[in-house]
């Protein structure tokens, strides 16, 4: 029975931190790629257009993954978690079949308008499906956040005798005071991610010296973009969020923070330690005190329960990884910060072009948005532990009866293989994408 | 309420049948009848433009099949545990030989997607073929062994197959000598309906070929459909109660019928889009035959302990069925306008068509 908890958690672990690179970047990117439109339709200057349909191109190649990708999330419900997919189905399916029915199909639709129909359509309609594709994709994350806002705070139900979750009130599930606070933090996040990614690319075109018009209009635009969202998305959005978690899940504050003893006055904020869970203690400990208190109650003496005030089976069962988890997050959205505010800078005192250190700095920062995206969705998903719908439903009574582990453990090795294959054609597609550059090509 | 999901997610199953069947169909065809390089790449095209807005009805259908009914759901998905994931497997391979064989224009490259395009339709529409024989044949629901349940009742688990290999034992597997025939029904229906997307979407020199290649196929899907109805009697001898006892639901096999007869006119038809119909009405006749054939059961238990999943004990609660209905329904008529929108759009023969972003 353990064990097959366990492979059913490994497969969905990996399975959705390998579908998650591709909507991450799609959800970013469709607004990015809106901006460059509407830039074009403004001014009319060749290049935007360009842009747009380059990015498109990126953006049509992430889709697919995320399309391929995301199959098996959808059947992995039924698969691998039948138990919860029988008990809350008649919830989660709503929020589920609407992500299907309007935004993956609003999306798949207008993408293919985009990239065969501008010259059947003039500009304004070419806009619009660009437009239409940007709100598929947001709708899409709308809905899965619905979903996961209702597992981590479930409203708007009622509890048969047979242990059936049944749907009581069906606009609380999108009232739910979960949903708001996560689905804005998660969009920014994916912003921060596709404005990296632009001006990666715009750096490596500027270092190469090779395409630098285009170069330095991505550089241009990622650094703004990225420099609003980063921001957004520490304050106001990942506070909100984080005063919801102490509110809903006290028990996993306490844990994402590593706080292991209450103390009596105001709570002290962690910036660096091992959680040591023999000795229930962080090794090495940095923090500052009282500051946790102010941040979340805007009081320095306010108390906040830490582990001990909690029983074993109430904490989430893996409180290193989920602690870890929050402070990369946390600690690599503090560097973007830094880093597109000193190119902000950078950028107007007319110097970003020239300074190879910083364009190199924001080049290999690429990989970094995409950590801080899914550890971002660990601490949700591990915070939300031990429970599959939050103080009601345990995870180790949502996996499917009768399927063993040694077929989850078949499914998971072809997963993993399966991945690898596709990760690597990405890559090669990607980059041949971005060698050849936004320039049309002169035959 | 019941009864009405029952019907829309029936019939956004039949649409993906025939969206996606199609392009099943192409793959089976480029698979094996495709030669020159220039009708390989306008066939892979035929299908490239539309599988993702096709496999939407999958996603839409599983969507509504877990909201509606998620207790069959739940029961169906993992007592399918291999084969699904197989067919999640097969339909990721078919996608990125789609999506990346004009990537590269190397022989080798597109000759490697090619083969993955082929090989993973035709045994996606074997698949297909073979779950909805299990589904007719019936499941040992809640693992009965020795007259007890293994499982609550509604839950079940199949190998991939049973050493018998027969639809007759007290455990069979996905894979049985009748699931086997469904499977290969299902091979060359989409063939035909598939080749018969080639012929009205493109002007591939293979198109006149493909014409006499529909017709044989023909003759050997009514072999097949006759042999089928006959070991179905012997797996199921109540299977055609259904018709008898509500004769209107003979009106799913004649649209099938319409379809085998209309097809052996293939060389006469005038336009192209008749020849595509008469395989549409197949495959919609073919799908809605076999659920009618069991309505309102939707998986028959083939033990007496544990009783039959029917869309009454494995639905959602009212409620969440009738609000669900609020935005189904809009949600239906959109599916419906943005696939006519898509296909006006790109109307007309594909050959011309800029592919390969």
């Amino acid at each position: 029975m353990e064990d097959m908890l366990f492979y059913d958690r490994l497969q969905f672990a990996f399975t959705i931190t390998f579908h998650y690179i591709f909507p991450q970047l799609t959800m970013g990117l469709s607004l990015l790629i809106v901006y460059f439109k509407w830039k074009y339709l403004r001014n009319n200057l060749e290049k935007y257009n360009n842009a747009a349909k380059f990015f498109m191109k990126i953006f049509a190649i992430n889709f697919t993954m995320g399309v391929v990708t995301g199959i098996p999330m959808e059947f992995q419900f039924g698969t691998n978690w039948a138990k919860f997919s029988e008990l809350t189905g008649g919830i989660i399916g709503q929020t589920l079949a609407m992500e299907g029915m309007f935004s993956f199909f609003l999306e798949s639709s207008f993408l293919a308008l985009f990239i065969f129909g501008e010259k059947l359509m003039g500009q304004k309609l070419h806009f619009l499906t660009g437009f239409l594709v940007f709100l598929g994709s947001w709708a899409s994350g709308w809905f899965i956040l619905a979903t996961n806002a209702w597992m981590q705070h479930p409203v708007g139900y009622e509890i048969l005798d047979n242990g059936k979750f049944v749907l009581q009130n069906f606009s609380a599930l999108f009232t739910n005071p979960w949903l708001l606070p996560a689905f804005l933090h998660n969009q920014l996040a994916s912003v921060v991610t596709s404005s990296f990614v632009v001006a990666s690319i715009g750096a490596f075109y500027v270092l190469r010296n090779k395409q630098t018009e285009y170069g330095q209009l991505f550089l241009k635009t990622g650094v703004v973009f990225g420099l609003v969202s980063s921001i957004l998305l520490a304050f106001p959005t990942g506070d909100w969020n984080a005063k919801n978690v102490a509110k809903y899940q006290p028990a996993s504050f306490a844990a994402m923070e590593g706080i292991f003893e209450t103390e009596d006055a105001g709570a002290e904020i962690v910036l660096v330690g091992q959680p040591n869970m023999v000795e229930k203690k962080l090794d090495n400990k940095i923090a500052v005190p009282n500051v946790l208190s102010f941040l979340t109650h805007q009081e320095w003496d306010k108390q906040i329960p830490g582990m001990d005030q909690f029983k074993e089976d109430e904490l989430p069962d893996n409180i290193p990884a989920l602690y870890y988890s929050y402070h990369i997050m946390v600690g690599l959205g503090t560097i973007f910060i830094g880093v597109m505010a000193l190119a902000l800078f950078f950028l107007w005192r007319k110097k970003l072009y020239s300074s190879k250190t910083l364009l190199w700095t924001i080049m290999f920062l690429v990989p970094f948005p995409y950590i801080a995206n899914i550890t971002g969705w660990y601490v949700a998903e591990l915070g939300r532990q031990p429970y599959l719908v939050y103080g009601l439903l345990r995870t180790s009574d949502g996996i499917s009866p009768t399927v063993s582990s040694g077929n989850t453990l078949f499914t998971l090795l072809g997963f993993v293989a399966l991945y690898m294959l596709l990760g690597l054609l990405f890559l090669v597609l990607v980059g041949k994408t971005i060698n050849q550059g936004p320039k049309p090509q002169t035959h | 309420m019941e009864v009405f999901w029952y019907i829309i997610i029936a019939t956004v199953l039949a649409m993906f049948f025939i969206l996606d069947g199609y392009d099943f169909g192409t793959g089976i065809i480029h698979l094996f009848f495709a030669k020159k390089e220039e009708d390989k790449e306008v066939i892979a095209k035929s299908a490239g433009l539309f599988w993702d807005s096709n496999e939407v009805w999958l996603v839409a259908a599983g969507g509504m099949l877990f909201m509606a009914f998620p207790t069959f759901y739940a029961s169906v998905f993992s007592g399918f545990y291999l084969p699904l994931i197989i067919v999640l497997w097969l339909i990721i391979f078919r996608a990125i030989g789609l999506e990346f064989r004009g990537q590269f224009h190397y022989q080798m490259w597109k000759d490697i997607w090619d083969k993955s395009f082929g090989v993973a339709s035709l045994l996606l529409a074997l698949f297909f073929g073979i779950a909805l024989g299990n589904i007719v044949r019936g499941v040992n629901l809640g693992g009965v062994e020795n007259g007890v349940s293994v499982y609550e009742g509604h839950y079940f688990f199949l190998p991939l197959w049973d050493s018998t290999f027969s639809p007759l034992s007290k455990t069979p597997g996905i894979i049985d000598w009748f699931t086997i025939i469904i499977g290969l029904i299902s091979v060359v229906t989409l063939a035909i309906h598939g080749a018969n997307w080639i012929i009205l979407k493109t002007n591939s020199s293979i198109n006149n070929k493909l014409k006499g290649v529909i017709f044989k196929l023909n003759i050997v899907l009514v072999i097949l459909t006759l042999f089928s109805i006959i070991v179905w009697q012997i797996v199921n001898p109540n299977a055609l109660d259904n018709f008898i006892n509500r004769p209107y639901l003979i009106i799913f096999p004649i649209i099938y019928i319409t379809g085998l007869v209309g097809l052996f006119f293939i060389k006469k038809l005038k336009k192209d889009i008749y020849g595509f119909t008469f395989s549409t009405l197949l495959v919609l006749g073919g799908i809605t035959s076999s659920l009618a054939s069991l309505f309102p059961v939707i998986l028959p238990s083939i033990n007496n302990i544990n009783e039959s999943l029917t869309i009454y004990n494995t639905s959602a609660s009212e409620y969440g069925l009738s609000v669900a209905l609020n935005w189904g329904i809009i949600g239906f008529i959109l599916l419906f306008v943005y696939m006519i929108i898509q296909k006006r759009l790109m109307g007309g023969k594909v050959d011309k068509m800029d592919y390969g972003h």
